[in-house]
């Protein structure tokens, strides 16, 4: 994967197929501490302890139309190879949190990327699942939470064009100012 | 600063809209494979072109854009699944964002199947 946003859209695939109500995607970003981590934690139907263990091996998917499931292995790779680590919990039932965290300056580091365009898509195509997505940096930190949209827009979805939109460019201005008004 | 104002205004502008969004029984789809092999391949900003050509063209209402799985075919990833009603599925393969428009202006607005894209063509 070119950007490690394209990890968490994958990886947040999964949440949804395995019926999620609600996913919480947490970036948090310090060059102070030269650290990256990434959480994505979920309601869905969870996992046993042997899935669990299953599912970092490459060859092991619980899709029948292909023989490999590569979504969690590329992301712990991205973030082990950083000197970073990488974990995973769940429970049957309850859900599953996935969570990797990055050493901002190895060498092998993927760029985070266009994480607002993974967070917007998710939202777009998934207007029954609740997101609430959480990025901070040195400067601050924004949350955009469709539970608080929802109770605002009432039964107009949020795949309304204009809806998407809005989500856009609250990201965007908030980006803007967690990265101190410079270019993203 | 987008504020949840705007938001309320929305709500009532789509409220005035909503049967005309909610039902569409004609309206088309495409489908981006989002699995991990397509977003590899770069399906992310297919669907980003999709949408933003769909949404220029003030189509929203006759197309919708989804996302759907891995279908089984991840060495011609982006696939793009074009459904129409009435109409046979058209499977468009090796997508990258300069065919959307082409897609969208040839075969979702004036009923050409692009030939060139399906599968057809690299099979």
């Amino acid at each position: 994967m070119r950007e490690l946003s394209l990890n968490v859209m994958d990886v947040a695939q999964n949440s949804v197929r395995a019926e999620a109500d609600l996913v919480k995607i947490t970036v948090t970003e310090s060059d102070r501490n030269d650290l990256l981590s990434i959480s994505i934690e979920d309601d869905g139907c969870g996992m046993t302890e042997e899935q669990v263990q299953q599912v970092i091996d490459p060859f092991f998917t619980t899709r029948t139309t292909r023989k490999v499931g590569l979504g969690v292995p590329l992301f712990k790779m991205s973030a082990e190879q950083t000197g970073g680590s990488f974990s995973i919990s769940s429970k049957v039932g309850e859900g599953t949190t996935t969570a990797a965290s990055y050493v901002k300056s190895h060498v092998d580091m993927t760029p985070l990327g266009d994480i607002n365009s993974t967070v917007e898509i998710l939202i777009r195509c998934n207007p029954d699942i609740d997101f609430v997505f959480t990025h901070t940096t040195d400067n601050g930190s924004f949350t955009l939470d469709t539970r608080e949209l929802r109770e605002v827009l009432g039964d107009v979805s949020l795949d309304t064009p204009d809806v998407v939109e809005w989500i856009k460019e609250f990201l965007e201005e908030q980006t803007q100012i967690i990265y101190g008004g410079a270019d993203i | 600063m987008k504020s949840l104002a705007e938001l309320q205004a929305i709500r009532d502008k789509a409220k005035a809209n909503i049967t005309l969004r909610k039902e569409n029984p004609n309206a088309a789809r495409v489908y981006v494979g989002m699995a991990t092999c397509g977003i590899a391949a770069g399906a992310r900003p297919v669907l980003n072109a999709f949408t933003e050509e769909i949404a220029k063209r003030g189509l929203q209402e006759d197309i919708m854009v989804t996302q759907t799985g891995c279908i089984g075919i991840c060495q011609y990833e982006p696939v793009v699944e074009v459904e129409i009603p009435g109409e046979e599925k058209v499977t468009y393969v090796k997508m990258t964002p300069e065919r959307v428009a082409r897609v969208v202006n040839d075969h979702l607005v004036n009923r050409n199947v692009v030939t060139e894209f399906t599968i057809g063509a690299y099979t």
